[in-house]
């Protein structure tokens, strides 16, 4: 299989998705989409547009109340995801080790037997030296990377998150950007990326589905070309600022159909 | 400059309470001595300590006794608190069947079922139940909630891992529920000696068996009031060091990651 085919192939297709909560709010209505292999792909929009529940849909921890969702895995099941929060969720009462350790525990292996995928786990973002801390004693940009550890030890065929970065300060914010592009490139892992960031948005994705509220829904593709590997350079770019405008363009439309409505 | 400033808090925290303390025994011990007040009325302090030593014999055993129903009691009410807790967090019908149960238990004054638990019981067996009751619910109720309070982002990402129901109890819910867990213990400690003592009182049972609080009803009734202040001093010391072990434990188990067990930076 050359590298176009594989870039074409699907990892999941979302089919006229919608969802009704049990108070009668309308979160998602009619949604149509593809997640293609090894790309990066962000949901972006205001909040209450449905995005997040989009993300926990396709990790299976909500039912569609519509629509369909076809894995494109040999059985058609789910395959293995990680999941990073808003918050970096970590158990307080146990160390970064294992912490990190939980997905592999809860697949039945020991200590000793997950204890290299670990470490290589904490390698990958940054924090060798840091296996036996407690939650507690790291910053938050640290606690983030713990999470991101967590989510990429079984290495995942696809990264969920859910503005994973939006609790940090801009320096860090840019410093993990950096550090995903990166883990990205390296593991070759397909992310879904949920944000309401235009900037981190465009500096991250191949692609954005930018969405609307009420009913929660795509308005807009929008995607961005300029290869990886990205740095800060690519932020001054005219591309960069082009793809800024046009996202940001999206989005506005976005919030003045929720002004009409 | 700043050991001076600690060693000024120090004696502030520690040096001051204990004064004061002193002082208030001094003053006892004065107040006694000036207005010539009789023993059988009010002991002094030293008459209490020496009533203590020179009856050693007997109140040691009733320490013992009392101590043994006391943490017999606790650990039947840690044993069942925390299984019932767990029945409830596993299956919510469990709960809702059995909480009106637990709550009766509860809001029942000990005093009252005693004398029906010693028509049913032998006197030993009664009083250990009673402080079993007493120490049983706060156990249940807290534990249940710290099993109720796991992070529910924590709890997606087991669902997501497709954890089993009791890995998320042995990986989540078990260790969200500790200081919860060590709260209801440290009140449960206390209780159960209020219930061994409330219950003997009760029962009034004499003999090898009997316990401090018998006898606090044996000296009022030979008019032995020092032996009565000796057996209270004893009763509360041991209150204390159970509260105090608790608090240790918790601390211990706390220290690395809970709030409630770490100083906070100035």
């Amino acid at each position: 299989m050359n590298a176009e085919a594989r870039a074409a192939r699907d990892v999941v297709r979302l089919r006229n998705i919608g969802k009704t909560f049990s108070n009668g709010t309308i979160a998602l209505a009619g949604l149509d989409l593809n997640v293609r292999e090894g790309e990066f792909l962000s949901l972006l929009g205001p909040s209450g547009c449905g995005k997040s529940t989009v993300l926990r849909i396709i990790a299976g921890l909500a039912q569609p109340s519509t629509g369909v969702i076809n894995w494109t895995t040999a059985n058609h099941e789910r395959p293995e995801l990680g999941f990073v929060f808003q918050e970096s969720t970590l158990m307080p009462w146990t160390s970064v080790f294992n912490n990190v350790w939980l997905p592999l525990r809860v697949a039945g292996l020991s200590k000793a037997q997950a204890a290299s995928r670990i470490e290589q786990a904490l390698a990958l973002v940054g924090l060798s030296g840091f296996a036996k801390s407690y939650p507690r004693e790291l910053s938050g940009g640290m606690k983030m990377r713990v999470s991101i550890a967590r989510a990429l030890v079984l290495r995942p065929t696809l990264l969920l998150m859910d503005e994973p970065f939006a609790a940090l300060d801009e320096i860090t914010r840019f410093k993990l950007n950096n550090d995903l592009l990166r883990l990205k490139a390296e593991l070759g892992t397909t992310v879904v990326f949920v944000t309401h960031s235009v900037y981190e948005s465009v500096y991250l994705s191949t692609r954005i589905a930018v969405f609307a509220a009420r009913p929660g829904r795509i308005i807009e593709q929008i995607h961005v070309d300029a290869p990886y590997p990205r740095n800060d350079e690519f932020r001054h770019t005219p591309q960069y600022a082009e793809s800024c405008r046009a996202a940001s363009h999206a989005l506005t439309s976005a919030m003045d159909s929720e002004d009409r409505l | 400059m700043s050991a001076d400033r600690l060693d000024r808090e120090r004696i502030l925290n520690v040096v001051l309470p204990l004064g004061i303390f002193l002082a208030a025994l001094a003053a006892w011990e004065i107040l006694v001595a000036v207005k010539n007040i009789p023993p059988y009325i009010l002991p002094a302090p030293s008459r209490i300590a020496a009533t203590l030593v020179s009856d050693w014999g007997t109140l040691s055993g009733s320490l013992w006794v009392t101590l043994s129903i006391t943490f017999s009691a606790l650990f039947a009410a840690v044993a069942g608190g925390v299984a019932l807790a767990v029945l409830f967090a596993q299956w919510k019908w469990v709960e809702r069947s059995f909480f009106p149960f637990a709550v009766i238990l509860q809001v029942t004054p000990v005093v009252s079922i005693a004398p029906l638990l010693l028509i049913y019981l032998d006197g030993h067996t009664a009083v250990l139940v009673c402080a079993f009751v007493v120490a049983f619910f706060p156990i249940l109720s807290n534990t249940a909630l710290g099993l109720a309070s796991a992070d529910h982002n924590l709890v997606d990402l087991l669902d997501l891992y497709r954890a089993s129901r009791w890995q998320q109890l042995l990986f989540l819910r078990l260790p969200s529920a500790l200081p919860y867990f060590l709260g209801g213990l440290r009140i449960g400690g206390g209780l159960s000696l209020i219930g061994a003592i409330v219950a003997e009182i009760a029962a009034g049972s004499a003999g090898q068996g009997a316990g401090l609080a018998f006898r606090i009803v044996e000296s009022g009734y030979r008019l032995n009031i020092p032996r009565m202040f000796a057996a209270l001093v004893l009763i509360s010391v041991a209150g204390i060091l159970i509260f105090l072990t608790f608090t240790l434990l918790s601390h211990l188990m706390l220290s690395r990651w809970h709030d409630s067990a770490r100083r906070r930076e100035s």
